[in-house]
C-alpha cells in the first residue's frame, strides 16, 4: 500500500488547502501525472505523484486545509490486491471520516467530499465561521445549520478573514527569509562580468532567428551557473538537518515577481543539459504559469539553486537572501556599458555584477570565488553554453 | 358542525345541482345504488334521472360523453369507481378534454368535473388500490385537486365547476369516513397549498390520504421535541411552489409522504423543486415516504405494509433530523 502525502512545495509551506482531486478510486497512475490541485499561500498547484500504481481511496475532501505531510489518498502497487495490501500494512489510524451511507432507496453511497448541508456551508460564510473546524452532528455526521449556529455562538470557530492573497503571500515570503537570516550565515562576493563576446554570440544567434525564437541574455546567465555548479558542486543542492546533501542535477529555481506583488521562484529542471533554445521556451512557459499561478508541485519543490535578475529594473548589483533549504543565490544585476580597462588600454564595456549569496555552513569564500569565476569563464565561451 | 368526508362531498354537489340547472352527475352506480361509496345517496330522488345519471361499465364511454356535454355547455360531474378503471379514459381525458381549448385557441374550453376514488387501505387489492395521481398531475391542460379535509371536500367542488378546464378531483377512499368540524366558511381556492401545522424544525409534506397520518406523525414527533410542519398540497397541478419554498425556507428539512410509488413520484417532483428553489437553505437531504414498489397486496399486513404509515413518516423524519 502507498500513501500519497501532502509534499512540501517550499520552505514556506506548512499547509494547503485541497482545492481538487485529479484522480478517482480505481484510476491507475503513473509517475509524474498530476493527481490534485493543492492551493498554497503561492499559487495554485498541480501536484505529481512520483509512484505508480492504482487509487484505492481519497481520504481528504476538497476544501480541507491540512499540514504538509497528511496522507491525501492511499494507492495499490501493481500487483498488490487490497486484501495483500491489508496483510502487509499496519493498521494505521485513518482521520475520522464519514462511512459510507444508506440512503433510503438502499444504495449505498461514497463520497470523498465532506458532510456539510448546504445550509451550514452559506449560513458559515455568513457569520465567518470555519466550517472545516467544526464538528457535525448531524446525520452521517455532517454539518448542519445547528453546529455553525452553535460555533458562531460559542465563538470557538476561528474566524476567516476575507482570504487575501497578497496578504497571506507576504506572511510566507516572511516566514522563509526570517528563517534563512536565522539560521543560514550568509557570506557574499560579487564580481563584474564582460559581457561583450556574449551578446555579440547573442546578437549574431538572434540575427537568424524569427522574433519569437530570440533568446533573451538571462537564459546564458541560467546555463552558465547551472554548468558552473559543476566545477564548484557546494552551490547545488540542499542542506537538512545539519547535512549538505548536493543535487545530481541543477535545478535553477528563477525568482519571479508576480503582477499583484510578492514573488515565486520555481524550478526549471536539468538547466545544465537543456539547449538554450529549450532553455528560452522553458522560462517563458514558467514565466507565463508562475503568473497565472498553474505551477506544478514538482516545479515548487524542487530548486537546487535559485537565480535572480533585477537587470531589468536597472538596478547595478543584487545581494539576495538564500530561499532554505538552498545553499546559494545568485544575483544578476543589469547588463550596461562601462568604463573598461584591458590589455593597458581603456574600453567600453557591456558589463553584468554577479553576486553570490552563499551559506558559510556549506561553503567558503574561497569556493564561493570560484565559482564566479567559472560563470565569468563560461560565459566568455558562449559558443559552448 | 361535525361531518364526515363523504356527507361533505354529498353536500357540494347537491348545492351545485341546485345553484345550476347545467351541473348533472354521472357514473356507475351513481343513481339508484347512491354512489360506491355514498356520497350521492338520496340524490336521485332529489334530482331525477335526467340529472343523476346511471351509466354502463364504460369509462371510456361515459367520460367521452360528459366531454362532450360540456362541449355543448352542461357542467358535468363525472364519477369514476377508482383511478385504476379511470386509465380506461385516459385517452378522453388526456388526448381531448385537456388539449381541445388549447388546440382551437380558446374557442372550445372543456368545464368538466371528473371525481374519481384513489388509494389503497380497504383490502381491495391492486386493481382498486392505486394512487396514480401523478398520471394526471403530469398533463397540462387540467387542474388536479386532492381535497384531504372535510372542509376541502366541501368547497373545491365548486370552483371546480366553475373552472373552463376539465379538472380532476381525487378522493382517498380512505377519507370517506373521516369525521371533522367544517367551519362556516368552507369555501377556498383550488390554487394554493395550505400548512395545517406550523412548526419549525421539519417540513412534512404531503396530500391526499396520507395527511391524516402525516398530522399523527407530527403528533409523535412533538412527543420527542420535535416540532414538523405540516403541508398538504391540495392542488396536485399545478403546484404551489411558493408554499413548499417558503416552508422549507424556514425548516430547512423536508420529509415528503405520498402514497404512490417513488419512480417518477409526485414525491419526486416536490423533491426536485425543492433542490430547484432551496438548495441552499437545505440543512439535510430531503427524505420521502412512498408506497413499496408493488402492486398494492391484498392480504391485511402486506397492504399495511406496503403503505406510508405513522412509524414510518416518524422514523424518515428522525433520520433527516439525524436523530
Amino acid at each position: 500500500m502507498i500513501e500519497f502525502k501532502l509534499p512540501s512545495l517550499g520552505a514556506d509551506m506548512d499547509e494547503g488547502k485541497l482545492l481538487e482531486w485529479k484522480v478517482a478510486p480505481g484510476d491507475a497512475v503513473k509517475k509524474g501525472q498530476v493527481v490534485a490541485i493543492v492551493d498554497t499561500s503561492k499559487a495554485a498547484v498541480d501536484v505529481e505523484i512520483w509512484s505508480e500504481g492504482t487509487v484505492v481511496e481519497l481520504l481528504v475532501a476538497p476544501g480541507e486545509t491540512i499540514p504538509v505531510g497528511t496522507v491525501l489518498a492511499t494507492l495499490l502497487e501493481a500487483g498488490e490486491t487490497p486484501k495483500t495490501a491489508a496483510t502487509r500494512t499496519a493498521p494505521t489510524p485513518a482521520p475520522p471520516r464519514p462511512g459510507p451511507v444508506t440512503r433510503a432507496g438502499g444504495e449505498a453511497v461514497t463520497s470523498g467530499r465532506r458532510r456539510i448541508s448546504p445550509a451550514a456551508r452559506k449560513h458559515a460564510e455568513e457569520l465567518g465561521v470555519d466550517i472545516a473546524s467544526l464538528t457535525g452532528t448531524g446525520p452521517e455526521g455532517a454539518v448542519t445549520l445547528a453546529d455553525v449556529e452553535q460555533a458562531a455562538a460559542a465563538g470557538a470557530a476561528k474566524t476567516v478573514a476575507a482570504p487575501d492573497r497578497s496578504a497571506e503571500m507576504r506572511r510566507a515570503i516572511a516566514a522563509a527569509m526570517s528563517r534563512s537570516k536565522r539560521e543560514i550565515p550568509h557570506y557574499y562576493l560579487s564580481e563584474p562580468i564582460p559581457m561583450r563576446r556574449a551578446l555579440d554570440w547573442l546578437a549574431r544567434a538572434n540575427a537568424a532567428r524569427p522574433v519569437t525564437e530570440r533568446l533573451l541574455p538571462a537564459v546564458l546567465l541560467l546555463k552558465a551557473v547551472a554548468l558552473a555548479t559543476r566545477e564548484v558542486a557546494e552551490m547545488n543542492g540542499l542542506y537538512r538537518d545539519g547535512i549538505f546533501e548536493p543535487a545530481a542535477a541543477a535545478h535553477i529555481g528563477v525568482a519571479i515577481s508576480l503582477r499583484q506583488g510578492g514573488l515565486s521562484a520555481p524550478a526549471i529542471h536539468d538547466v545544465g543539459e537543456k539547449s538554450l533554445e529549450q532553455l528560452m521556451r522553458d522560462l517563458t512557459d514558467l514565466v507565463r504559469r508562475t503568473r497565472a499561478g498553474s505551477l506544478r508541485s514538482s516545479e515548487m519543490s524542487d530548486p537546487t539553486l535559485t537565480v535572480t535578475n533585477l537587470g531589468e529594473q536597472g538596478v547595478a548589483a543584487v545581494y539576495g537572501v538564500i530561499y532554505p533549504p538552498q545553499v546559494a543565490l545568485v544575483g544578476f544585476g543589469r547588463i550596461g556599458e562601462q568604463p573598461w580597462a584591458e590589455n593597458g588600454a581603456l574600453t567600453v564595456m557591456p558589463v553584468v555584477t554577479a553576486s553570490l549569496a552563499a551559506d558559510h555552513r556549506v561553503s567558503d569564500g574561497h569556493r564561493g570565488a570560484l565559482f564566479l569565476a567559472a560563470i565569468r569563464e563560461l560565459l566568455q565561451r558562449p559558443e559552448d553554453l | 358542525m361535525k361531518t364526515s368526508y363523504r356527507e361533505a362531498i354529498r353536500q357540494a354537489m347537491r348545492e351545485a345541482l341546485a345553484a345550476d340547472a347545467r351541473v348533472f352527475l354521472m357514473g356507475e352506480d351513481v343513481g339508484r345504488y347512491g354512489g360506491t361509496y355514498a356520497c350521492s345517496k338520496g340524490l336521485l330522488d332529489e334530482f331525477g334521472p335526467e340529472r343523476i345519471r346511471d351509466t354502463p361499465l364504460s369509462e371510456l364511454g361515459f367520460v367521452g360523453a360528459g366531454i362532450g356535454a360540456a362541449l355543448g355547455g352542461m357542467r358535468p360531474i363525472v364519477e369514476v369507481m377508482t383511478v385504476n378503471f379511470s386509465l380506461l379514459a385516459l385517452d378522453p381525458i388526456v388526448n381531448t378534454a385537456a388539449a381541445l381549448r388549447h388546440m382551437s385557441g380558446g374557442q372550445f374550453p372543456v368545464p368538466l368535473v371528473v371525481r374519481m376514488a384513489t388509494g389503497a387501505g380497504r383490502q381491495l387489492a391492486a386493481q382498486h388500490s392505486h394512487s396514480l395521481e401523478n398520471w394526471y398531475a403530469h398533463v397540462p391542460g387540467i387542474r388536479v385537486l386532492a381535497p384531504a379535509t372535510v372542509s376541502d371536500a366541501r368547497g373545491m367542488l365548486a370552483p371546480a365547476l366553475a373552472d373552463p378546464d376539465p379538472v380532476v378531483i381525487f378522493e382517498h377512499a380512505q377519507l370517506y369516513n373521516q369525521e371533522g368540524e367544517l367551519p362556516e366558511d368552507w369555501r377556498c381556492d383550488i390554487c394554493r397549498a395550505a400548512v395545517r401545522r406550523e412548526g419549525g424544525d421539519i417540513s412534512l409534506i404531503t396530500y391526499g390520504g396520507s395527511l391524516p397520518k402525516t398530522l399523527e406523525a407530527a403528533e409523535w414527533l412533538a412527543a420527542e421535541g420535535i416540532a414538523a410542519e405540516v403541508v398538504d398540497l391540495r392542488v396536485l397541478r399545478p403546484l404551489d411552489t411558493a408554499t413548499i419554498a417558503a416552508t422549507v425556507g424556514r425548516t430547512h428539512r423536508a420529509v415528503i409522504v405520498d402514497e404512490g410509488w417513488r419512480s417518477g413520484s409526485l414525491a419526486a417532483e416536490v423533491m426536485a423543486r425543492i433542490l430547484e428553489n432551496c438548495f441552499f437553505d437545505l440543512d439535510a437531504p430531503v427524505a420521502r415516504v412512498c408506497s413499496e414498489e408493488v402492486p398494492i397486496p391484498y392480504a391485511k399486513h402486506l397492504e399495511e405494509a406496503a403503505l406510508p404509515q405513522v412509524p414510518k413518516i416518524v422514523a424518515a423524519a428522525r433520520g433527516v433530523l439525524g436523530k
